[in-house]
């Protein structure tokens, strides 16, 4: 197949382009969600995104805070944000930061105003920004602009036959274009760790990989009251026949094809070091890694799935796989790519590599997802320790 | 390239994954290994529904299962060729 070299997209200020035009309200803290989502319901095209915390965190955990709520704000798929939250100095923060890619961004805060005073005033804002938005067109944008991540939920074998090895596949034809690509899931890589960190393209990526995923293995050493048994492999991986945490983490490793790393992440960090193949140190539960994911600026999402996973992402669109034939037929509405007649030897991996690159374009130019269209939206925050 | 019953990753892999709706008791079944290409034949010993893995050898106590040519855990109980292979008789090595 002859690989299109563009796809419509809408370029930002700052030289990236988006697959989406989101105006999002977003809130700082928990107890800013009634403010924001009101917001939202009051002024049509844009989107609030509630979440849980945002509130006495510290150290690194608040620093990773601020990282996913800035990124968000940041990624090329908004166009402009409101931003919300109880006090001025932290929602100051957020607001400047994302102000730097020179999208239209704008803060408030309820102390000493309150709900409906805020409310009033940042639904003024929304309303100019919704239509400003609204203006936007989508235009002609190299492949280069796509930032693709992946990470693959309820795998099962299949997963690791065949829908895995599908966007490694994607990954192998794509890396030439230019394209940005991101792998995560630190914990689902234990039984694949060593030959993983063999994929790091420098000694610095290969230490960074193994220093990253030996903090996770001590963590859960120590957390875990007994062989995780019941979370990995989970109880849909174990009805799906995967049997331990190395068979999982073979089959989620196909996902890079033969691709080397450059570097590896924290998490929701933004990648400087140009294209190619990043990992990011992730949790391995799919709304935390792609919320994580989508902060770093990625811009596209591709989710394989065995048993059927039906998470989507507010600002990043994801676009679903499986090879596994009963998901596909069962769960239709929640798969864009069905790749299952690799097991039937009907399709080889490269065919399928080639139609799901032409979902994905379909999708990028402006295609909703299954996801999408079933209002699937999480938002969910990762957090390293408890609040003070 | 008929339709696989089995599907084997790797030609040094123990355990073959099912890729038909299920095997039936004693259904002797074509196993397509894709690194080399080939088919072998391998008897399921019972009924083992899609995605989950059949022996291709006899097993002991203690041995390594190999899939993808890598270890992904340790037999916890014997196996014969042609049986279910998952949680029942097999156990990871980690954590």
């Amino acid at each position: 197949m002859k690989i299109p070299k563009s796809f419509l997209g809408y370029k930002r200020e700052n030289g990236r382009a988006g697959t989406r035009n989101h105006v999002i309200i977003l809130p700082v803290d928990d107890i800013s969600n009634a403010c924001a989502e009101a917001v939202a319901n009051n002024i049509k095209g844009t989107i609030a995104l509630p979440h849980s915390y945002g509130r006495l965190q510290f150290g690194a955990d608040l620093e990773l805070h601020f990282r996913t709520m800035i990124g968000t704000g940041k990624n090329p798929n908004v166009a402009a944000v409101i931003v919300i939250g109880i006090e001025p100095k932290w929602t100051k923060r957020i607001v400047d930061e994302i102000a730097k890619t020179g999208k239209p961004v704008e803060g408030f805060h309820i102390e000493r105003t309150g709900d409906i005073g805020t409310i009033m005033k940042a639904s003024k804002k929304a309303q100019e920004f919704s239509q400003w938005a609204s203006e936007k067109q989508r235009e002609e944008c190299p492949l280069s602009d796509l930032w693709i991540s992946v990470k693959c939920g309820e795998s099962d074998t299949t997963s690791g036959l065949a829908s895995n090895p599908t966007v490694g596949n994607l990954m192998e034809k794509l890396e030439p274009f230019g394209v940005h690509l991101c792998f995560g899931e630190t914990s689902e890589l234990t039984g694949a760790e060593t030959v993983c960190a063999a994929r790091g393209a420098t000694l610095e990526a290969k230490d960074k990989f193994m220093k990253t995923w030996t903090s996770y293995n001590d963590f859960i050493l120590k957390e875990a009251t007994d062989d995780l048994s019941e979370s990995q492999p989970t109880a849909g991986n174990i009805a799906g026949g995967l049997t331990t945490i190395e068979e999982k983490a073979f089959g989620n490793f196909q996902k890079i094809g033969n691709l080397k790393f450059i570097d590896v992440l924290e998490p929701a960090e933004e990648p400087k070091k140009g294209k190619g193949l990043y990992f990011m140190d992730t949790s391995s539960a799919a709304a935390e890694c792609v919320t994580l994911q989508a902060a770093g600026g990625f811009n596209i999402h591709l989710f394989p799935t065995g048993q059927g996973n039906i998470i989507g992402n507010p600002i990043e669109p994801v676009v679903k796989l499986t090879a596994n034939p009963l998901t596909a037929k069962l769960m239709k509405e929640h798969v864009d790519c069905d790749v299952s007649k690799i097991l039937s030897r009907e399709m080889n991996l490269s065919q399928a590599g080639d139609e799901l690159i032409q979902t994905m374009l379909r999708v990028a130019n402006g295609r909703l997802t299954c996801a999408e269209a079933l209002g699937h939206k999480e938002f969910v925050m990762t957090k390293l320790y408890r609040s003070a | 390239m008929s339709q696989p019953d089995l599907i084997i990753h790797d030609e040094k892999d123990n355990v073959g994954v099912v890729v038909i709706e299920t095997t039936k008791k004693g259904q002797e079944c074509s196993a397509w290994i894709m690194e080399n290409d080939k088919t072998i034949k391998v008897s399921s010993t019972n009924e083992v529904p899609l995605g989950h893995k059949i022996a291709l050898k006899d097993l002991k106590e203690g041995d390594t299962i190999l899939k993808y040519g890598h270890d992904i855990g340790k037999v916890v109980k014997s196996i014969k060729k042609g049986d279910h292979v998952h949680v029942h008789n097999v156990k990871t090595k980690k954590w």
